[in-house]
């Protein structure tokens, strides 16, 4: 059974931590490092909590709708 | 006791817990009726939240990854970074499409993207395709598996071809006799090495000085070095070779058999959809081994006899505490021998669902299916080691990225087929051999080049197409363009011509079905004419009613 458009329409959060990692061209910088890391590795990292948090999100919105 | 013998010793001892663990493993949760190549394959898609955890991280993350990456930044810097992104990537896409995989596959009893190939687009022929590829592609990771476990071994010592061999017969008869159970439950044991390995190198980094030292001394050297494109950033030039890597490699993970294997492992689609949003906890473990490149290259770490591929055993060797480096040196072992397990599985299953049950023996039991997938997983295992013990381990390197490209082309089967049937099966078929050859013509005409531009080899020497101005592009995503124009155009003929296209054996609402869905099977014999569901009364158990 196909979910409410309402709820589906949250799926589309997900284009963010998908295209995130992809800005590398504006992420080529050393500065501001964080514990020593220049910014253009950190910003991966901070991606990767972005993308648990997006999808987090999006599985808890959405989840009445797996229990078809 | 000298430091190398406590390094030997632990490393021996823990690799003895984790062969006692593979022989284990049949038992663990055994299933009622083993010899099914579902249970075998798959582990009766009964697996849950922390099994699909572990097993993904397991077959995904694999010892070539954690030895590879910090091998390419070591050498070559920010752009050995592009493993990083292209794993954060995967997660959202996991979320999305996976689950759509996992249920279509589910209703209609899939084990491999070649079978739905073959229901999506009608197309027996387009299955046998995408499987010969998958298969062709598959070997040559579980080589580079095996090449990362020469690494490791040879800087404990143990170097030659008997002990890598050793490994080899030990884990087939584990995957033998357990099949997927075996890696899973190993990929636990994995996961607590790995986190101390990682917990010990985050320790020794900042004893050194901090990450602070470690970059300022990889720039040092960077800048020492011929090579304009080297350093901790991308060269100007560097951006579009950077981003067409990641995203073809974001889609191969997508086509590789052992990928989706795991997934189908898993028991309802929540905990495939709860497992994507803690995949990227991997992603972390990722970044900061991709980033211990910096710091063996800050602290001048050599690799034994010019190999990368130890560095990072060696800087375990040079800077770890004797005891924790033989945990480490366990931890990247298992993680070679745990993905050579699933994808000698993936590839072994994707020749019986694919090309021995519709060409060879029409009428197989999956007892027949079970027995004959165990044995090919010993031939894709020992295949994998020959190819490495007969040709140059650096040749097996190739072979890899050659694999990549050519996994990529049945990406409009295989994934754009997840949102679309409108290709014509002639045309994807067209697309993908067109994009094939393409892809391997452009990796045959790039020469190989050192540090400072010079041509060391004609041929295969990389997977960036050179765009003449500085730039480069990734080889196999020009292919997938062309295999994708050729697809569109040849689709749109056909259908101006009004050839048939084969007839879709799924349903819409297949992609959205869960566990407890009461047509599971239903379709079983307009896939391949086949009373399936009959002659296995032991699949209606998996209903979970």
């Amino acid at each position: 059974m196909p979910a409410p458009a309402r709820s589906r329409r949250w799926q589309w959060l997900l284009v963010v931590p998908a295209a995130a990692p992809l800005l590398t061209p504006y992420a080529n910088r050393i500065e501001p490092r964080v514990a020593g890391v220049p910014f253009f590795f950190w910003y991966q990292i901070a991606c990767a909590l972005l993308a648990m948090v997006v999808i987090t999100f999006v599985h808890l919105v959405s989840r009445e709708d797996d229990h078809e | 006791m000298s430091e190398r013998t406590i390094e030997v010793g632990v490393f021996v001892a823990l690799m003895a817990v984790v062969v006692l663990a593979g022989f284990g493993a049949a038992r663990w949760r055994a299933p009622d009726n083993p010899h099914t190549l579902e249970e075998w394959g798959v582990g009766g898609r009964a697996f849950g939240n922390w099994t699909i955890w572990f097993l993904l991280g397991g077959s995904m993350y694999s010892a070539y990854t954690f030895i590879a990456v910090p091998a390419l930044t070591y050498g070559v810097g920010a752009i050995g970074y592009f493993a990083v992104p292209f794993a954060v990537i995967t997660t959202p896409i996991t979320f999305a499409f996976t689950t759509k995989a996992w249920s279509v596959a589910r209703r209609h009893g899939f084990l491999t993207h070649s079978e739905f190939a073959t229901a999506r687009f009608g197309s027996p022929g387009l299955g046998a395709l995408v499987a010969v590829t998958g298969i062709l592609a598959t070997i040559p990771y579980v080589a580079v598996q095996l090449v990362s476990l020469q690494a490791v071994l040879r800087t404990v010592g143990f170097g030659g071809e008997w002990p890598l061999l050793a490994a080899v017969t030990v884990v087939s008869i584990c995957t033998f006799r357990s099949g997927l159970r075996a890696p899973a439950l190993l990929s636990i044991v994995k996961d607590v090495l790995l986190a101390w390995m990682l917990l010990t190198a985050v320790l020794m980094v900042a004893m050194y000085g901090g990450w602070d030292s470690a970059f300022d001394g990889a720039a040092t050297r960077f800048a020492a070095t011929p090579n304009p494109a080297d350093g901790l950033l991308l060269p100007d030039t560097g951006h579009l070779g950077f981003l067409t890597l990641v995203i073809g490699s974001v889609l191969a993970i997508f086509a590789y058999p052992h990928a989706l294997l795991g997934m189908l492992a898993a028991k309802d689609r929540a905990t495939i959809r709860r497992n994507a949003a803690a995949l990227p906890v991997y992603c972390i473990a990722l970044a900061i081994m991709a980033m211990l490149g910096f710091f063996a290259l800050a602290r001048g770490v050599r690799p034994a006899d010019g190999d990368l591929n130890t560095v990072v055993p060696q800087m375990i060797h040079e800077f770890f505490p004797p005891w924790s480096a033989g945990i480490a040196y366990a931890a990247l072992s298992v993680a070679a021998l745990i993905p050579a397990s699933v994808m000698s599985i993936a590839a072994a299953t994707t020749f019986t669902r694919s090309l021995y049950r519709p060409y060879l023996r029409p009428h197989a039991t999956q007892a027949t299916e079970a027995k004959v997938s165990r044995w090919v997983s010993l031939i894709v295992k020992f295949g994998a080691a020959a190819l490495i013990l007969a040709v140059d381990p650096a040749f097996s390197v190739d072979l890899q990225l050659i694999g990549g490209v050519v996994i990529l082309q049945t990406i409009p089967t295989v994934f754009l087929g997840l949102m679309t049937r409108w290709f014509h099966r002639a045309a994807l078929i067209s697309g993908l051999i067109t994009g094939l050859a393409v892809g391997v013509v452009m990796l045959y005409l790039t020469p190989r080049l050192d540090g400072a531009g010079r041509t060391v080899a004609e041929h295969f020497g990389g997977s960036s197409w050179s765009l003449g101005d500085g730039r480069s592009i990734y080889v196999g995503i020009v292919a997938l363009a062309v295999n994708l124009a050729v697809t569109v155009v040849v689709t749109l003929v056909l259908r101006a011509a009004k050839v048939p296209s084969g007839a879709d054996a799924t349903r819409p609402d297949d992609y959205l079905a869960d566990a407890g869905d009461p047509y599971l099977q239903r379709l079983d014999q307009l896939i391949d004419g086949l009373p399936r569901a009959d002659e296995h009364p032991g699949r209606q158990r998996e209903g979970v009613r």
